[in-house]
């Protein structure tokens, strides 16, 4: 039976979800930096279908995390999940990256480390840009089918796959040659939680961003080559890829690659706006229906 | 670069119909192709979607380009991305839009990693405007493609400056549907697609329409409870005033939680985000999260007995009072009104 090679792609993401009030400013707006940063929901869902499919076939997790060096705790929570390797994409040169330099980065980091993947799976979308528009574009780029909010795998086997998917009121059984693309949804499986000898273990884990810090607590290693090599014999050194690692040109990345300009963000304020008080009884209640249905809100 | 080409809407079909974001969206495509001075389009695509034309017409469409073949019965990512994508670089838009529902989303980043051009997702709002670009360029007459991030706590105006077509996906519910004019006509473009030897076709094996139970999505009036509604047999007012409105029902998550109503109906940052035209809050105190989810209604009315409850400080009109005599009265008079 095939071994399946899977990359799974994970953001990090700001908590977008859990707004409390410490994160609102007092003038109503969020204080984006106070947001604690997390797996994007839906690329964990993605994770754990990988997990699902190796427990079941067998094969291999790789996880890819395009971002900045803090980016590492993504990672290091697939590792504590059973992810097999786990790399990191980042590059001062990719920032302000958007959707179509992204996937375009994605793409040449798994066709030029991991080009015999069978399945490649990410989140529907990330809960920071909520495009859901990264996997579709590196589908495209790579050349594969794409299969996007995918709630279960029905069927595997060496050259195909079947997928339920949702659809507008309704969903599809769909079948698709492999290699392919599956975007994930959060109805799709619960994640399952960090394995305590791998949380043990992989604490520990480090790309080269880390080396510099982790010298002044490990003085017994002379300099950065020596602490590496010994990272890399416990297998606790995650690869770091530059543009230059995944042969990607600067005119297709970062700012220079992105058609999407930002001209102007708004916050949203939640502030009193003063309302219309209704008196709770039947005049009031009467004069208050006419008003709606004389301004055609209802 | 093409920079004076039409407007086009992506009219999605679906179950043998036209679905309603095709339709809705030729609202605003109208508002742009005016403001530009240009021409507006709908795409059609299918098997059999000929009969389709008129309605589009009606609502406003100046032309359809329909692509109809038997290989494009079923929708299938990779052949309606060639065929639309084919069409774009025969015709050259200027501004492509697609309903931001699930088919739309498949769609449209195929599209746009192909053509290289900018796409902007869920967008709640489209303008024409100038804008200087950080490097001192200036663009005249381009595509504001207005949208919220970051959960719905911001809202972000983007723009795709120096490609052709600009593209966005637009939220369902959001545009009105234009009215009809009925009669009129416009031109068919027929478009035979080129979609021999075409790899990375996917194969539909079975296909199952799921009741619509909940649709807060698109609908137009709202009728929510919240916690202070107090029990699952409680929320059977909900459920009546939201009848007698022709309402779909929605909760917030502290009733969902307290099994008041199941999650289908939640409203907020983790359920649904909607836009109807009317938001009725009954026992919903109004926190940060549901707020998200729902303040972009275009009104809002809060019924709670506390008056400091935060919900008050979006709402238009705010009824203080028990929502178990309230909604009584409302139920009331709306059935008087319907008598007449």
């Amino acid at each position: 039976m095939k071994k399946f090679s899977m990359v799974v792609l994970a953001k990090q993401v700001p908590d977008t979800k859990n707004i409390t009030g410490q994160a609102m400013k007092d003038d109503g707006t969020v204080n984006r930096a106070a947001l604690p940063a997390v797996f994007n929901p839906e690329d964990l869902n993605a994770l754990e279908m990988a997990l699902q499919i190796k427990e079941q076939f067998g094969g291999t997790v790789s996880v890819i995390s395009m971002g900045p060096p803090s980016a590492m705790a993504v990672l290091k929570e697939s590792l504590y999940r059973g992810a097999d390797s786990v790399y990191l994409l980042s590059d001062r040169k990719l920032a302000g990256s958007d959707t179509l330099a992204t996937s375009f980065a994605l793409k040449q980091a798994i066709q030029s480390k991991i080009p015999d993947f069978d399945i490649v799976l990410c989140g529907r979308q990330a809960i920071d840009g909520d495009t859901a528009q990264v996997g579709p574009q590196t589908a495209e780029k790579l050349g594969v089918p794409q299969l996007t909010c995918v709630e279960r795998i029905e069927h595997l086997d060496e050259s195909t796959i079947k997928v339920r998917r949702q659809i507008e009121n309704g969903s599809e059984i769909v079948e698709a040659d492999l290699p392919v693309l599956l975007t994930v949804t959060n109805t799709a499986n619960d994640p399952r939680p960090f394995i305590a000898k791998k949380l043990l273990k992989y604490r520990k884990a480090a790309c080269d961003f880390d080396l510099p810090t982790l010298l002044t607590r490990y003085p017994q290693f002379k300099n950065a080559d020596q602490l590496r090599e010994h990272l890399r014999s416990k297998g606790l050194h995650v690869q770091m890829w530059g543009i230059e690692d995944i042969q990607a040109d600067q005119e297709s990345v970062g700012f220079a690659g992105s058609p999407t300009m930002v001209k102007k963000i708004e916050s949203i304020t939640l502030t009193g706006r003063g309302f219309k008080a209704i008196e709770p009884n039947e005049h009031g209640i009467k004069e208050f229906v006419a008003e709606l249905i004389e301004d055609h809100t209802w | 670069m093409h920079t004076n080409g039409e407007v086009w809407v992506f009219a999605e079909q679906e179950w043998d119909s036209l679905q309603e974001i095709g339709i809705e969206l030729l609202s605003k495509g109208r508002e742009l192709a005016d403001a530009l001075g240009v021409k507006l389009a709908s795409v059609l695509l299918g098997s059999n979607v000929r009969k389709h034309t008129d309605i589009l017409f009606q609502h406003g469409a100046d032309k359809v380009y329909v692509c109809d073949s038997p290989t494009l019965e079923y929708y299938d990512t990779v052949k309606y991305a060639k065929a639309c994508g084919d069409l774009i670089k025969k015709y050259h838009p200027q501004v492509v839009l697609y309903g931001a529902s699930i088919r739309g989303r498949d769609l449209a980043p195929r599209i746009a990693s192909s053509l290289k051009v900018g796409l902007t997702a869920d967008c709640t709002d489209l303008q024409i405007g100038n804008f200087k670009s950080p490097g001192g360029e200036e663009y005249k007459n381009i595509l504001y493609q207005i949208r919220p991030a970051f959960g719905g706590n911001i809202i972000a105006t983007i723009v795709t400056p120096t490609k052709r077509p600009q593209m966005a996906t637009v939220r369902e519910g959001v545009m009105p549907i234009p009215p009809i004019q009925d009669g009129r006509k416009g031109e068919v473009i027929i478009e035979n697609p080129q979609l021999q030897n075409l790899r990375n076709i996917t194969r539909i094996l079975k296909r199952e329409k799921t009741e619509k139970r909940v649709n807060l999505k698109a609908a137009q009036t709202i009728v929510s409870g919240g916690y202070g509604v107090g029990s699952r047999e409680n929320f059977k007012l909900i459920y009546d005033l939201a009848s007698a409105l022709g309402a779909e029902v929605g909760a917030s998550r502290a009733a969902v939680d307290a099994g008041f109503i199941s999650k289908d109906h939640q409203v907020g940052q983790t359920g649904t985000t909607v836009r109807p035209k009317l938001y009725i809050a009954c026992g919903i105190s109004g926190s940060v999260q549901h707020r998200a989810g729902m303040e972009q209604s275009a009104k809002i009315v809060a019924i709670n007995n506390d008056p400091d409850a935060p919900i008050f400080s979006i709402a238009h009109y705010g009824i203080i009072g028990d929502l178990n005599e309230v909604i009584p009265l409302l139920i009331d008079d709306i059935k008087k009104r319907r008598v007449d």
